[in-house]
């Protein structure tokens, strides 16, 4: 790792001004990506500023089926959420298989979607959820907010500070992690509710998360596991790598989404 | 260079590091508690898993700064009075080590697991929460026996609510 | 069988330090002064190296010393070697390029060292070392063997022509083809056997450190065999001679092989110690690990399988090419040869066999032993190709085994191996019975109803541990002997420390040997120490691995107890006024036999130490060295029966049991000996299913270089395994023991591939078996 400077922010507004002093600084949540990133020398902040003791960005509340979560909140904690248990199963089921029990204890919502990996499960479920990012100017829409590989809507020092969403009717999420890394090597996140069906891609698009329209008809039309059977899955647009090709992928992408309705 | 302060094994300790200090390396090389390993460089072996504020977590990969305020408990520090803590223990009656290199991790893992599941585990809830934790020589099976067996003997030790 | 004795389940003795945190590794140490390294390496996988400028990096805050290989060989050092000669056909000694510790001139895979950066911090040094600036010419470069050898290739080594180092061959080659001619049947394979890294969780580290005032270098290391590394870097390293080196391998996290070979960094931080004065440590990251840390298998395979009317295995011939990397690791010849072809008889009674093989340098990591060293790679392909010819037959594959097996013993295969005791029909018997193979076809139309296909997959396997010989290995090649050594000192209180050469990295031995020396003087493990792993403490050894410690390291002991207990029956004896052939020793006591007289094993121990009344002419103490060098090889077989079930919608293998009948001779802790074949079986199975080093074909960049590409088996990947152990003591040593070490990573390739081709009803597919492939595989079928 290149030499860095900390800082620990105490508040948003703390954290703001923290971050306009420094020269090259990053926002560090549970720092899962960002301190595994550093290490590896593939980024170089200046300075870092710590989000983690941000109380006022941690925990999940549930009103009637609005859900807010925290950006500051751990998977462990979206995990073990009765209350969200209570109205959407899926995303804590999604929470509780997100890296490995420790990587659970430290990683964030925040920084998980604020990173925007490819391969990371979350902005699947936010896609499908349709869910709004707020920060602490504005808020976004998920749909505007995942931009591309590792890109999103925020501005420079604009920080997450939740997510909230409608809880839909029915939700659920299967992946198929890869072998090696354990992230997901195609994830699928499907959503019924009054917004219609929602089936949101993680881990296959080389543009990032996307929805299938395809996907999204067949279902409209009939909500089940085998609607999906007919539906083409263009590989034209999917990642290839070692462990799997685009052909693959696409397979993956029908077979996670059968399997997505079936859990929901 | 600032001075990290945290409590280890119940103990409070300070001491000056770069910024960049991983947690890891604050304990190995600040404080001597080499039984915290390093076996890979991409959060994914879990042989430098240690409790920070009662929950397990891979101290390759937070700082020491981040770290700094909190209660840390180490390896070191799980057995008390010369006795093997049940995890300990139920490892060495099951053979659930050989090199001991990814050890330490394991039973820092083994710990929390049953902390959050009590009796309840079974065997293929072991074997998934185990996602974080590679060990070459087992083959799991032994680990995984000590894991039932140290959940088995801990039965009412799950905390009630997290 | 006592408590402690053999056979006795003993929980571990060095369990408690592992535990509690208090093993000490070669990274937990630190010495006064100490400063940390870090190694420039090649970026290319092919390069000639036009100038490195090291101004800049000298210049940094913290930084004690930049050094490259010309100050190197300036200074001496030499280069690496191989130690074991292999002749090709033609009698042409084996091609052997240079290996400099630090490349200056040219570079030949990528993570080749270039320099050594000595810092205050591992993080200045790593800042430095990214401000070397070595300017390379690129070469275009070629990593797969079969490739390498073809005209117009990239040339690795002036030395070996086509890269080739060697074409050997073992057998008949006339009368293998006479049986191929006549024979009824023929199956035909092309194998290959994927390169893997070993990946003991403990990366390599060394710690060098040189004392001006004596003269004297003490090295710190990661290995499994500490006095081979001390005689190869007198010997041929020109570090420094044998007393003026001392070399210390504390509790090392794992070898699998990869822990055997000396390495440029042990010597280049021992060397940088002289030059900057202070203790140098370098301890290897897992990138640099599968960089660097010698990889296994990589063989390139054609087998022709010859089989008479009656379904009798007339013929074999195999045909393989092997990489062997950019340079001769020390091994790495005998793998793909001695330690391979000797074993393509397998457990079958074959008349004729003929084996080829090519070794070829390609701008990869080296290749050497890796678990099973050459064992896997030969049942790999027996077993595969007996399955294979099973289907082609229609007939049942264990049927078509059991029509094969040996079954008198000794028996002698055409290629050079003597199996001295054996009974495969008792493990195939034994694996049949507990994994329900006759209810196989029930279960896999229960699993058909519920979508998944479902295979079942066995293999036998033998091997061949316990080395070695040393007058045959010596006749075979090898640059050193193969026999173990042991110092058994009986203390005058009657404790007793065993110094052995084996070493312990896993394995267990200061238990295991402990049980021995409980069992033969009664006294209790406690008192017994066991004593490892450091040249200035015990008497030249050999080391760890290829299964020996056991039969060869534990056989010496033997041979050491023989001697105590003989001095301390005559003193015994003395002492009791009795006849030395009366004295037998129980529950640690001397006593005379048929009588009430007797004396406590520490009064016989008091009494060589004090000397006030010993037989006369008589030596004062008691302790007796040993070395001790086996007969013949050791012969562990099995057979193992594996069943999966297939998700042909993913591809995704899920194996749902596993059963493994073991023949290792007789145990001693039979709790160690079933931990170390459920490590072997893991990374055999991870050698099948997940894992696989690949390189970029393209410019020869290690595309799976950590964890997040390669696919370490993981808990949730595994089963529980099923062992059963079947009995015929081993003939050839003191104790009947033959190894266990090896044989789980050994026999389960085979029986994983044949149960998921079984599963999918498509016989082409290769290890490892990803979920893509078997995906592919399985729509192929339809």
């Amino acid at each position: 790792m290149y030499a860095t400077h900390y800082h620990r922010a105490s508040s948003v507004q703390d954290a703001l001004s923290l971050k306009s002093a420094a020269e090259d600084s990053r926002y560090l949540s549970g720092g899962m990506t960002l301190i595994a990133t550093m290490k590896q020398r593939l980024a170089a902040p200046t300075d870092l500023v710590d989000l983690r003791h941000v109380e006022a960005m941690k925990g999940v509340t549930v009103a009637g089926r609005t859900v807010r979560i925290g950006a500051g909140t751990t998977h462990y904690d979206v995990a073990s959420s009765a209350a969200l248990a209570g109205v959407c199963p899926a995303i804590c089921a999604l929470a509780s298989h997100i890296g490995d029990p420790h990587v659970r204890h430290m990683g964030t919502i925040g920084g998980s979607i604020a990173n925007n990996d490819p391969a990371a499960d979350y902005p699947s479920a936010l896609l499908a959820l349709d869910a709004v990012i707020v920060t602490d100017r504005r808020e976004i829409g998920a749909a505007d907010f995942f931009t591309g590989l590792f890109e999103t809507a925020l501005v420079e020092d604009e920080i997450v500070t939740a997510v909230t969403f409608e809880a839909p009717e029915k939700a659920g999420y299967a992946k198929f992690p890869n072998p090696a890394s354990r992230y997901a090597m195609t994830g699928v996140f499907v959503t019924k509710g009054a917004g219609g069906v929602r089936v949101a891609v993680t881990g296959a698009g080389s543009d990032g998360v996307f929805r299938h329209a395809g996907l999204e008809q067949a279902l409209s039309a009939r909500w089940s596991p085998d609607a999906v059977a007919g539906v083409a899955v263009d590989p034209s647009n999917l990642m290839a790598d070692l462990h799997a090709s685009a052909d693959y992928r696409a397979n993956l992408v029908k077979v996670m989404t059968k399997r997505a309705v079936a859990a929901a | 260079m600032a001075k990290v302060k945290m409590t280890v094994n119940g103990r409070q300790v300070g001491s000056e590091c770069d910024d960049r200090t991983l947690l890891v390396h604050f304990l190995r090389e600040n404080l001597g508690l080499t039984g915290t390993h390093v076996g890979c460089d991409t959060s994914q072996c879990g042989t430098c898993v240690v409790h920070m504020d009662g929950r397990s977590v891979k101290s390759c990969s937070i700082l020491a700064a981040q770290a700094a305020g909190s209660d840390i408990v180490t390896i070191e520090g799980l057995a008390s009075g010369g006795e093997l803590h049940p995890v300990q223990a139920a490892f060495k009656a099951n053979h659930g080590l050989q090199c001991g290199f990814c050890t330490p991790g394991m039973v820092m893992t083994s710990v929390d697991m049953i902390r959050r599941h009590g009796a309840a585990l079974d065997e293929a809830t072991v074997r998934a929460e185990l996602e974080g934790n590679i060990c070459r020589c087992t083959g799991y099976h032994n680990i995984v026996q000590s894991v039932l067996a140290a959940a088995a003997e801990m039965g009412g030790a799950k905390e009630a609510a997290e | 069988m006592g408590v402690e004795g053999i056979g006795a389940r003993v929980a571990r003795k060095e369990d408690k330090r592992f535990l509690t945190g208090k093993g000490r590794y070669t990274d937990d140490m630190t010495v006064p002064g100490m400063k940390y390294a870090f190694f420039v390496r090649s970026a290319y996988a092919h390069a000639r190296i036009l100038s490195i400028d090291t101004a800049a990096a000298e210049a940094m805050p913290g930084i004690i010393a930049v050094l490259g290989g010309k100050q190197l060989q300036a200074d001496g050092i030499g280069n690496l070697i191989c130690g074991w000669m292999i002749h090709s056909k033609d009698g042409s000694p084996m091609k052997m390029g240079a290996w400099r510790p630090l490349a200056h001139e040219t570079v030949r895979y990528v993570g080749d060292a270039i320099a050594i950066v000595v810092a205050d911090s591992l993080s200045e040094a790593r800042d430095a070392a990214e401000a070397v600036v070595v300017e390379y010419e690129v070469l275009s470069a070629v990593t797969q063997a079969s490739l390498a050898l073809a005209d117009g290739q990239p040339q690795i080594h002036p030395e070996a022509a086509n890269n080739i180092i060697f074409d050997w061959q073992l057998g008949d080659g006339d009368a293998t083809d006479a049986a191929l001619a006549r024979a009824a049947h023929v199956t035909e394979m092309k194998i290959v056997n994927n390169r893997l890294s070993p990946n003991p969780m403990e990366p390599r580290a060394t710690l060098g450190i040189y004392d001006d005032a004596e003269d004297h270098y003490t090295c710190y290391t990661t290995s499994q065999n500490p006095h081979v590394a001390r005689l190869v870097m007198s010997a041929f390293y020109n570090v420094a001679p044998e007393n003026k080196l001392r070399v210390i391998a504390p509790d090392v996290g794992g070898g699998f092989g990869s822990k055997i070979y000396i390495y440029p960094e042990e010597i280049v931080c021992l060397w940088a110690s002289k030059k900057t004065g202070v203790p140098v440590k370098w301890t290897s990251d897992r990138t640099e690990a599968f960089l660097t840390d010698a990889h296994g298998r990589d063989h390139e395979t054609t087998v022709k399988m010859a089989f008479d009317a009656d379904h009798r295995i007339i013929g074999l011939k195999v045909d393989t090419i092997a990489n062997i990397g950019a340079y001769m690791s020390l091994f790495s010849s005998a793998t793909p040869t001695y330690l391979y072809a000797t074993l393509l008889s397998g457990q079958y009674d074959i008349p004729a066999i003929h084996a080829n093989v090519r070794a070829v340098y390609t701008n990869t990591a080296p290749v050497d032993a890796y678990r099973g060293a050459g064992r896997p790679e030969a049942t790999y392909v027996m077993e595969r190709t007996i399955e294979t010819a099973a289907r082609e037959l229609g007939v049942s594959p264990v049927e078509l085994r059991r029509k094969n097996f040996i079954r008198s013993f000794p028996h002698q295969t055409p290629v050079i191996m003597n199996y001295d005791a054996g009974d495969f029909d008792a493990s195939l018997d034994a694996a049949l019975a507990a994994s329900d193979y006759a209810g196989f076809p029930a279960r896999k139309a229960a699993a058909a109803a519920r979508g998944m296909k479902r295979g079942i997959g066995m293999s036998c396997y033998i091997e061949a541990c316990g080395i070695a010989p040393s007058a045959a290995v010596g006749s075979l090649g090898a640059g050193v002997g193969l026999w173990e050594s042991a110092e058994v000192r009986v203390n005058a209180v009657g404790t007793i420390e065993v110094l052995t050469g084996s070493h312990s990295h896993g394995q267990g031995h200061e238990t295991t040997f402990a049980q021995l020396i409980a069992d033969r003087f009664g006294v209790p493990m406690d008192n017994v120490n066991i004593v490892h792993g450091d040249t200035d403490k015990v008497q030249m050894g050999m080391g760890t691995y290829g299964s020996r410690s056991g039969a060869v390291g534990m056989s010496a002991i033997v041979k050491a107890l023989d001697k105590v207990e003989a001095k301390a029956k005559k003193i015994a004896a003395h002492l009791m006024e009795a006849d030395e052939s009366d004295i037998v020793i129980e529950n640690g006591e001397l006593k005379v036999a048929g009588t009430d007289k007797t004396l406590p094993w520490f009064q016989v121990a008091l009494a060589a130490y004090t000397a006030h009344n010993l037989p006369s002419g008589m030596e004062p103490g008691l302790k007796e060295t040993a070395f001790y060098d086996p007969s013949n090889f050791t012969f562990p077989a099995g057979c193992y029966i594996c069943e999966v079930e297939v998700d042909p919608e993913t591809g995704k293998t899920q194996i749902v049991q596993f059963v493994a009948a073991d023949d290792f001779g007789n145990i001693i802790n039979p709790m160690i000996v079933e931990g170390q074949v459920h490590g072997g079986i893991a990374q055999g199975i991870g050698q099948a299913l997940l894992e696989a080093v690949h390189y970029d074909p393209a410019n020869g960049q290690l595309i799976t270089a950590s964890y997040m590409d390669y696919a370490m088996p993981r808990a949730d990947d595994l089963p529980s395994f099923q062992l059963s152990h079947q009995t015929t003591p081993c003939p050839s040593n003191p104790l009947g023991i033959k190894g266990c070490g090896e044989a789980g990573a050994i026999g389960s390739p085979p029986a994983l591939i044949n149960a998921i081709t079984d599963a999918i009803g498509n016989n082409d597919l290769s290890m490892p078996a990803t979920p893509q492939k078997v995906w592919l595989a399985a729509n192929v079928a339809h």
